[in-house]
C-alpha cells in the first residue's frame, strides 16, 4: 500500500443530506410550504441507490440513516485517517433534477446554505462547492455571487449529464464568475435525469448508467475544449470528479486527430487538445479504472504525459477502494506528494487565502 | 487522414509489388438517387418520391452536422465518369484497391434503410441494398465481399433478411450502426444476434446512424468533430450494454466488429466494467464473467482512424492490452479521414503481428483463410 502524506486535499467528499425536511429551516415559508403541503419527496438521485455498494463502503455504512450524513463518521473514517488538511465536500443531493426553475433556486440556496452551517461551521477542514440551479444561467452567477463571499466556498458544481452540453455558450457567465472569484468549476459524476442517461438511449441497469458516467465525461470534454472555454477563459480551472481518468490518453488521441484534421470548424481552439487538458483540467484519482498491478498503472500515468492532472480523493463514503488504499500502490513518493497537496492547491487556489467571510460593501 | 499524414515510405517487397492486404472498412455509395429502385418494390418508388425516408432526425437532404468535406469523402475520389465518391466500382479499382494491393474489401453501405422510421420500408430499403451489393460489387469483383444490411429497430425482419443471405458467400457479414433507438444489448436486438451466429456471420458495428436520442447524454453538441469524436462514447456504450445485458453469455458463439469508433479506449472501458462488476453484479446475475473476457473473446476492432499517440509506444501498449490477433487494418475509402494502409503502423512491429494486423486477423474472422 502506498502512505498518504500528511497536509493533503482530499478533494471529492460526499456529505449527504438526511432527508428534503432538512432543508426546511434554509428554506423561506412559500418553499416550506410547498414541500409539507405537496408532500414532497426526498430527492434521492438513482445515480446513488441508497442500499447500492457503490453508494458506501460497507465499513463505512452507517447503522441508520445515509451513508455520508454524520459528520462525526467523515472525521473518523476519511478526515483523520487520511491526515488531511482541507476536505472539499461536493453534495449530491439530487435537486439538480427538478424541473421547475423556481424550485431549483430555492433548494440550491438552501443546500448551501445547509453545507455552511452543518459541515463547513462544524470543521475547520472542509471546504465546500456551490451546487448551482443549471437551469437559470442568471441565477446560477446570481448564486455563485452570493456564497462566493465566504471563502470557504472553493468551487462551483456541476453534474456531468444535464441538459445542455457543457461549453455551449449560454453556459459562459457561469464560468466568468467562477474564473473572476477564483472557483475552479468542479464537474462531477451523476444526471439531472432530463436526458437519457447514454448517448444511444436507456439502458436497463444501475450498472450501465454509472459506467457511462465516464462516456459522459468524455462527451464534455469535447465540448468544453471545441467550444473554445479555455481560449476564453485560460485561468479557469475544471475538475473532472469521480470521472475515471484511464480513458483520457487514447480520448485525447482521438480528440487531437480529428481537431487537426476539421479545426476550420473551430478556428478559435488554437491549442492542442492535449495543451488545453494541461493547462486548464484536472480529474479526482478515485475512481481508478485500472488493474491493480502497479506496472500497467504506471504505464497509464506515462500515458497521461504530466504529473499533474490528478487530485487526491476518496470519493467517501463511495466504495471505490478498500482499507486505507486510497492511492494506487507503486507510485513514487514525489508522484504522491503531487496528487496530494501541490496539484490540489494549485487548482484550488481559494485554500492558500485565509477563510475568513468578507463583509459586505 | 489523408490531409495531413507523415510522410513514410511505402512497404514494397522486392519486386515492387505491395503486400496484399484487407480493407475491412469501404464504402460502396449509389451514383444516382434511383439506382436502387430496381430492387424495389413499385410501391416504394413512389413512397420515396412523395415523402422521402423520414429518418430519426429532421434534416431531408442530408447530415445534421455538415460533413468536413462533400459527401464526408476525399476530393479526389470523384469518379471521371461522375457521380459522388465511391459510386464507381472501376474507379475504385483504379484508385484503390488495385494500387493498395488489397485482396478482401469488405463493404459497409451507409445511408441505407437504417436510422429510418417507417420500418417497412426499412426492411426493403435494406434488402434492396443487399440485392445491389452483389449485383454491382461482389459479383464483379471477387475480392469485394459485402454485409447484410439489416433493418434494425425490428429485428423479427432483421433476422429473416440475415436468414436470407445466410450462406450466400457474397455475404461475410451482418452490418449494425451504433446509434440506435435503444443501446444494442437491448432485447428489441435479439433476433439479430440469434440469426447472425446461427449464420456463422460476425455483426459488425460501424459508427454513426439515427436512434432519435441525442448523441450525448447531456443533449446535442453544436459540432461536426463533437458528433465524430462522439462515436467512441457511442460505441463504449453500445458495448457496455451487449456485455452487461447478457448478450454474449446468451450467444457463445457470436463475434462482433466495432468499425471506425476507435480502439484505444477498449482497456479502459474493460476495467471500469471489471471493476464495477464486481461491486455490482448482483443486479446483473446473468453476466457470469468478468466484462472483460467476454470483450477479448468477442470483439475486434478495425483501425480506422488509426490511434496515434504521440509516443509509439503507447500504441503498441494499447495494443498489447487488446491483442495483436483482434484488430482489421481499414481505410474507410472514399472518407476523407482515409488511412493510408502504408502510413498507418509504426515501423518497431514483429512480421507476424504486421501480417496479422494487415490481412490474417481479417481473413480468418471472415471465413477466408
Amino acid at each position: 500500500m502506498t502512505s498518504p502524506i500528511a497536509g493533503g486535499v482530499d478533494c471529492d467528499l460526499h456529505p449527504a443530506v438526511p432527508h428534503l425536511t432538512s432543508l426546511l429551516p434554509y428554506l423561506n415559508d412559500y418553499w416550506r410550504d410547498q414541500v409539507t403541503t405537496r408532500g414532497m419527496t426526498d430527492l434521492v438521485s438513482q445515480s446513488y441507490p441508497l442500499n447500492s455498494p457503490i453508494s458506501s463502503r460497507p465499513d463505512w455504512r452507517p447503522a441508520k440513516g445515509k451513508p455520508g450524513s454524520s459528520l462525526a463518521d467523515m472525521q473518523a473514517q476519511a478526515l483523520d485517517p487520511f491526515g488531511v488538511s482541507y476536505g472539499i465536500c461536493n453534495p449530491l443531493y439530487g435537486v439538480q433534477m427538478v424541473f421547475s426553475e423556481d424550485m431549483a433556486v430555492a433548494f440550491c440556496r438552501a443546500l448551501n446554505d445547509w453545507l455552511v452551517k452543518e459541515w463547513l461551521d462544524r470543521d475547520p477542514r472542509l471546504r465546500g462547492s456551490i451546487v448551482i440551479p443549471m437551469q437559470s444561467v442568471e441565477k446560477s452567477v446570481a448564486e455563485i455571487e452570493r456564497c462566493a463571499e465566504d471563502k470557504r466556498f472553493v468551487q462551483v458544481l456541476m453534474l456531468v449529464m444535464g441538459d445542455m452540453p457543457l461549453g455551449k455558450r449560454a453556459y459562459w457567465p457561469i464560468y466568468a464568475a467562477a474564473e473572476r472569484l477564483g472557483l475552479a468549476v468542479g464537474i462531477h459524476a451523476g444526471s439531472n435525469y432530463h436526458n437519457p442517461p447514454t448517448s444511444v438511449g436507456w439502458g436497463s441497469y444501475h450498472i450501465e448508467d454509472y459506467v457511462a458516467q465516464a462516456q459522459a465525461f468524455q462527451t464534455q470534454l469535447t465540448s468544453l475544449i471545441v467550444e473554445g472555454v479555455f481560449a476564453r477563459h485560460p485561468k479557469l480551472k475544471m475538475v473532472m470528479l469521480e470521472s475515471g481518468f484511464t480513458w483520457l490518453p487514447p480520448f485525447l488521441w482521438r480528440l487531437h486527430k480529428f481537431w487537426r484534421g476539421i479545426r476550420m470548424e473551430t478556428p478559435w481552439v488554437d491549442r492542442a487538445p492535449l495543451e488545453i487538458v494541461r493547462s486548464n483540467i484536472r480529474f479526482s484519482l478515485q475512481p481508478i479504472d485500472a488493474p491493480p498491478d502497479p506496472a500497467t498503472l504506471n504505464r497509464l500515468f506515462d500515458h497521461m504525459q504530466s504529473d499533474e492532472l490528478l487530485l487526491f480523493s476518496t470519493d467517501y463514503p463511495h466504495w471505490q477502494f478498500e482499507g486505507d488504499a486510497a492511492l494506487p500502490e507503486g507510485i513514487s513518493a514525489d508522484l504522491v506528494r503531487k496528487i496530494m497537496i501541490d496539484n490540489p492547491y494549485a487548482t484550488y487556489t481559494r485554500l492558500k487565502q485565509p477563510a475568513v467571510k468578507e463583509t459586505a460593501p | 487522414m489523408n490531409m495531413q499524414f507523415r510522410s513514410r515510405p511505402d512497404q514494397a517487397s522486392a519486386n515492387g509489388v505491395k503486400t496484399a492486404i484487407a480493407d475491412c472498412d469501404i464504402h460502396p455509395a449509389r451514383a444516382t438517387k434511383t439506382e436502387l429502385y430496381p430492387y424495389l418494390a413499385k410501391r416504394w418508388h413512389e413512397h420515396l418520391e412523395t415523402y422521402d425516408k423520414q429518418p430519426y432526425q429532421g434534416m431531408m437532404e442530408g447530415p445534421p452536422y455538415p460533413k468536413a468535406q462533400p459527401n464526408a469523402s476525399r476530393r479526389d475520389a470523384y469518379p471521371p465518369e461522375g457521380g459522388p465518391q465511391g459510386s464507381s466500382l472501376s474507379f475504385m479499382q483504379a484508385q484503390h484497391l488495385d494500387p493498395n494491393n488489397v485482396v478482401l474489401g469488405v463493404l459497409n453501405p451507409l445511408a441505407t434503410g437504417q436510422g429510418i422510421r417507417n420500418q417497412d420500408l426499412a426492411a426493403a430499403i435494406c434488402s434492396a441494398i443487399n440485392d445491389w451489393q452483389i449485383e454491382k460489387w461482389t459479383s464483379k469483383d471477387s475480392r469485394l465481399k459485402a454485409s447484410v444490411v439489416v433493418a434494425n429497430e425490428d429485428g423479427p425482419a432483421a433476422a429473416a433478411e440475415i436468414r436470407k443471405r445466410a450462406g450466400d458467400e457474397n455475404f461475410v457479414q451482418v452490418l449494425l450502426l451504433s446509434r440506435n433507438v435503444e443501446p444494442l444489448g437491448q432485447r428489441r436486438y435479439w433476433p439479430i444476434y440469434e440469426a447472425a451466429e446461427e449464420a456463422g456471420l460476425p455483426v459488425g458495428v460501424h459508427a454513426f446512424g439515427f436512434g432519435g436520442n441525442p448523441i450525448t447524454a447531456s443533449g446535442w453538441p453544436s459540432y461536426y468533430i463533437e458528433e465524430m469524436v462522439g462515436h467512441s462514447q457511442c460505441q463504449q456504450t453500445a458495448l457496455a450494454s451487449l456485455v452487461l445485458e447478457g448478450v454474449f453469455e446468451r450467444h457463445p458463439k457470436l463475434r462482433m466488429v466495432m468499425i471506425e469508433a476507435g480502439f484505444g479506449w477498449a482497456p479502459s472501458l474493460s476495467w471500469r466494467l471489471d471493476k464495477n462488476w464486481r461491486l455490482l453484479k448482483s443486479e446483473v446475475p446473468h453476466v457470469k464473467r468478468p466484462p472483460s473476457e467476454y470483450i477479448r473473446d468477442h470483439i475486434w476492432w478495425t483501425t480506422q482512424p488509426m490511434e496515434d499517440p504521440e509516443k509509439r509506444d503507447h500504441l503498441f501498449q494499447v495494443i498489447d492490452w487488446i491483442g495483436w490477433d483482434r484488430l482489421l487494418f481499414a481505410t474507410d475509402y472514399p472518407h476523407w479521414d482515409y488511412d493510408e494502409p502504408s502510413r498507418v503502423l509504426p515501423a518497431g512491429v514483429s512480421d507476424a503481428n504486421r501480417e496479422a494486423f494487415y490481412l490474417s486477423n481479417a481473413l480468418k474472422l471472415y471465413g477466408l483463410a
